[in-house]
């Protein structure tokens, strides 16, 4: 007889290792070294000079008060929508939410730009219909309102996902059942909807409020020029202005900015633990309030409110991308795309910035794919303690805001790689990195559903049939969750090639991305080549938003973000 | 193709409680056995260390000359040469059926020519030949099982394992499945485990019976065997239908009662005698003139006759068939013509 050396269990050997490495390097590492050079800050004394300094604690209000009426105005706008969208008989619902989940997925500097292109004195959209403000007058969007009113804007989807989810769960025969005793549809909102709706409508606003805290682009763009900083841009500038403190310094500022985010997230899961009312009643169709007269009233507030908040920014920054030069009024004859013929062929900037956003998204979105298949794979099949907590790991980088891993990855690679004694700081392969490590949890979620979606079976029969386990990957592994795993690419790359955040911090000459050069663009006066990327981006956006709905029919429920 | 042999195999998932008790088997080669118990009794457990998902935590599996598995490593699945039909058929919704059946044999590298006959042989069987182009989800819920029995027929596998394949057909289907299971066994010779937890379907297919509960093996013997003479309450309770009575029948009698060993029995007060239980058979109790009394609790027409439910004095219950229409609350005297002592 012969020696029974494999195991029954036929994954490779090497495959829940290297899954494990592969978290602790993109999790654990970073964050325990941002962890540790806090407490060595702290250790050393450093942390006192810092916690002295009064522009911390303006930045720290800054950023509670933006973030905080931010939050108010996401909950009165994403509360409205999902209010109307779910349970009112509106017209066009599923046009109405794509619309309105299109903030959620452009990218926030692009949002800043465009606001700022449709409120300043030199709107070119305003002067075209000559309602600018006059010439010298302040740009009223570079202030806390300005900055907290973008904020609600962006993160008004997330109020929206998370009350929306909640609301579906409503069973309709409980509102039919409180109808028939006689409430009023007044009453019902007020005594069911209301209180079964909150934990949702709480969890949505922490989750608006952190990603308040973690923003970057907004405040970037509208603090930075009138010296308003935030935590993120305190890191930003603090960053930019290189001292022998500066490590120390981020990194304090940076687990500051964690702590708050924890906290936010904490609030977020306690609201939602327990609050599960989806047992009771048979639900899968939420109620539906006959709106009679009021119908078109809230249908014109829906449409207005859209309007203002993304065609008229949108149309402001069009127009400030045709004008021949910053200031000049906007005319069919003045009009010129002289900007996006810059920006496309003559730029070697904006060309690198190109470049290397593309590679980067599709490398990330790629190389992630491979990684969360196996990840997947190994979270389903493997019975272990540890499954929990490897999801649990890497959910964090995505849970925390940007700035904070690309200061974590900052500290990992600023030195030379021990042994190999190569640095990687300053090069493009940093900020691959730190996008692996960030947006791991965003390729991972459709992946994972597919996987647990799928019947055991079909692959213990490919077992039967003899199939190995690359075998098995390809042939019926890999089909089987292939719609997840296009969706999981689009949206990685949909991000990733989006985003300012963490290359913000990672950038060096030769290494922008996209989100960097919008910004530096803008930064150094050339509105109206920001504005022309800004519009390619917003295209760019639509597009990929776009296919991944045309997609969703075929995909796991909860994949396509901005669906539910 | 081989016996197959489960020595003494437990296994258990650190639940407090063995899934898997102490079980051995011998399963003789071109056999077909049904394991046979209610949910959760450790068939499929059974069923699944056999095919290599589970691991025995003690003893060993064998097949022919080969161990597949002991406490200490196990043969995975791929490398057993075994076939499964599985609950839910497990076809891949993404293969055509011909693709679905061909699998196995393009995993052994047997394409071309040779792997298109084997596979128009396999549908043949199950009669699915002009089917071979489509997919899964296009078939019926019937049709997609044969697809899976055909997939098992492609490999000459050497023990084809059949997990509740008949749990999600309806009665008339059901039928016609248990047919073509059988011819399937005849035609391949393969040595076949069939787990359900259906005794008729395991009675009309089986060449043996296991009887499991509670992770362990209760009895085994051949459908006719184990329906007459049935070892304990749990297998006499399991299998066929019948009444357990208490009666104070002497254990140093023959296990096999008739009416003139019953009748003293039932007569006699003796109160102080060890009672024993004793299974009696519905066709086996018959209305007749004397005998004993009994009244009619319920009775259910099926058609061919009426199935009733009696009450004796003693208060003990019994089952009969009557050819008459009897009510709820008639008086009937009944003999019991045969017993089995369990």
């Amino acid at each position: 007889m012969q020696n029974l050396k494999t195991r029954g269990n036929s994954q490779p050997r090497w495959l829940f290792p290297f899954v494990l490495s592969a978290v602790v390097f993109l999790s654990v590492l970073p964050l325990g070294r941002l962890l540790y050079a806090g407490i060595l800050s702290a250790l050393k004394g450093d942390v006192w000079t810092l916690l002295r300094d009064p522009a911390l604690w303006h930045a720290t209000a800054n950023t509670f008060s933006t973030s905080f009426f931010g939050m108010l105005i996401s909950i009165v706008i994403g509360g409205g929508f999902a209010l109307a969208l779910t349970l009112a008989d509106v017209r066009a619902k599923v046009l109405l939410s794509f619309l309105f989940m299109l903030p959620m997925m452009i990218p926030p500097q692009v949002t800043a730009l465009a606001w700022v292109g449709m409120t300043g004195p030199s709107s070119a959209l305003l002067k075209a219909i000559g309602m600018a403000l006059p010439m010298g007058s302040p740009q009223p969007l570079y202030s806390i309102s300005g900055i907290a009113l973008l904020l609600g804007v962006q993160h008004a989807p997330l109020v929206y996902l998370s009350l929306r989810a909640g609301l579906m769960a409503l069973p309709r025969d409980g509102i039919e059942a409180a109808r028939l005793s006689g409430a009023s549809s007044w009453r019902v909102l007020i005594d069911i909807i209301f209180p079964l709706s909150l934990p949702g409508l709480i969890a949505g606003a922490a989750i608006a409020f952190v990603s308040g805290v973690g923003n970057f682009g907004i405040p970037a763009i509208l603090g930075i020029p009138a010296n308003l900083l935030t935590l993120s841009t305190l890191i930003y500038s603090r960053f930019v202005g290189f001292g022998p403190s500066t490590f120390g310094d981020i990194a304090t500022i940076s687990t500051m900015i964690a702590v708050i985010s924890v906290v936010g997230l904490a609030i977020q899961t306690q609201a939602l633990k327990g609050k599960d009312y989806r047992v009771i009643g048979l639900s899968g169709q939420a109620a539906t309030f006959q709106l009679g007269v009021w119908r078109p009233v809230v249908a014109a507030v829906l449409w207005l409110v859209l309007f203002a908040i993304l065609v008229v920014p949108f149309l402001a920054l069009c127009a400030s991308a045709v004008v021949p030069a910053y200031g000049v009024p906007l005319t069919l004859k003045t009009m010129t795309f002289h900007a996006f013929k810059e920006i496309l062929f003559t730029q070697a900037i904006t060309r690198t910035a190109f470049v290397n956003s593309l590679m980067l998204a599709s490398v990330t979105a790629l190389g992630l794919l491979a990684l969360a298949v196996l990840t997947a794979y190994c979270l389903v099949r493997k019975e272990s303690r540890f499954t929990g907590l490897l999801s649990g790991l890497i959910e964090i980088p995505y849970a925390l805001p940007g700035i904070v891993v690309s200061v974590a990855f900052i500290l990992v690679f600023a030195a030379p790689i021990p042994i190999l004694n190569m640095s990687i700081y300053g090069t493009i392969w940093i900020i691959l990195i730190a996008y692996f490590s960030s947006f791991f949890a965003v390729s991972l979620k459709p992946v994972l559903s597919a996987f647990l979606q799928l019947d055991p079976s079909l692959e213990e029969a490919a077992r039967l049939a003899g199939a190995g386990f690359y075998r098995r990957l390809v042939d019926i592994l890999v089909p089987l969750v292939a719609p997840a795993a296009g969706a999981s690419v689009i949206l990685v790359f949909l991000i990733a090639c989006n985003e300012l955040t963490v290359s913000a911090l990672l950038w060096s000459a030769g290494t922008q991305t996209l989100g960097v050069a919008i910004y530096n663009l803008d930064d150094s006066g050339s509105f109206d080549l920001a504005s022309a990327l800004s519009v390619l981006v917003v295209a760019m956006v639509v597009t990929l938003m776009l296919l991944l709905e045309l997609m969703a029919k075929r995909l796991p429920k909860g994949v396509v973000p901005w669906r539910s | 193709m081989a016996k197959l042999i489960l020595n003494r195999i437990s296994k258990d998932f650190g639940t407090g409680r063995p899934a898997v008790d102490d079980v051995s088997l011998d399963i003789r080669e071109g056999g077909f056995l049904a394991l046979l118990g209610p949910s959760g009794c450790g068939k499929t457990t059974v069923l699944r260390m056999i095919a290599g998902f589970e691991e025995p935590t003690d003893g060993s599996i064998i097949l022919g000359e080969r161990l597949l598995a002991d406490a200490s490593g196990s043969l995975p699945p791929e490398r057993r040469n075994m076939a499964m039909v599985f609950q839910s058929y497990a076809l891949w919704p993404h293969m055509s059926v011909a693709e679905n059946i061909g699998y196995p044999l393009k995993v052994r590298g047997i394409t071309g020519e040779p792997a298109k006959r084997k596979v128009m042989d396999a549908l043949s069987t199950v009669r699915l030949e002009s089917y071979a182009a489509r997919r899964p989800a296009d078939l019926s819920g019937g049709q997609r099982q044969r697809v899976a029995l055909a997939r098992c027929l492609v490999t000459s596998p050497d023990v084809v394992l059949l997990d509740e394949p008949l749990a999600n057909l309806d009665r008339h289907l059901k039928q016609e499945m248990e047919e073509t299971f059988r011819e399937f066994h005849m035609r391949s010779g393969a040595t076949m485990i069939y787990v359900t937890h259906d005794q008729s379907e395991a009675m009309a297919l089986a060449t043996d019976v296991a009887v499991m509960s509670e992770g362990k093996l209760l009895q085994m013997a051949a459908p006719a065997d184990i329906y007459a003479r049935p070892e304990g309450r749990l297998v006499g309770g399991l299998v066929g239908q019948g009444a357990i009575l208490s009666l104070p029948v002497p254990t140093s009698s023959h296990r096999q009662l008739d009416w003139n060993m019953l009748a003293p029995i039932f007569s006699s007060a003796a109160g102080d005698l060890q009672k024993a239980d004793v299974l009696v058979r519905p066709q086996d109790v018959i209305v007749s003139a004397e005998g004993l009394a009994a009244t009619v609790e319920t009775a259910l027409y099926e058609g061919e006759r009426y199935a009733v439910r009696l009450r004796l004095d003693d208060g003990q219950a019994l089952r009969a068939y009557s050819r008459e229409a009897v009510a709820m609350g008639d008086r009937l005297s009944v003999v019991i013509r045969a017993g089995w002592r369990l």
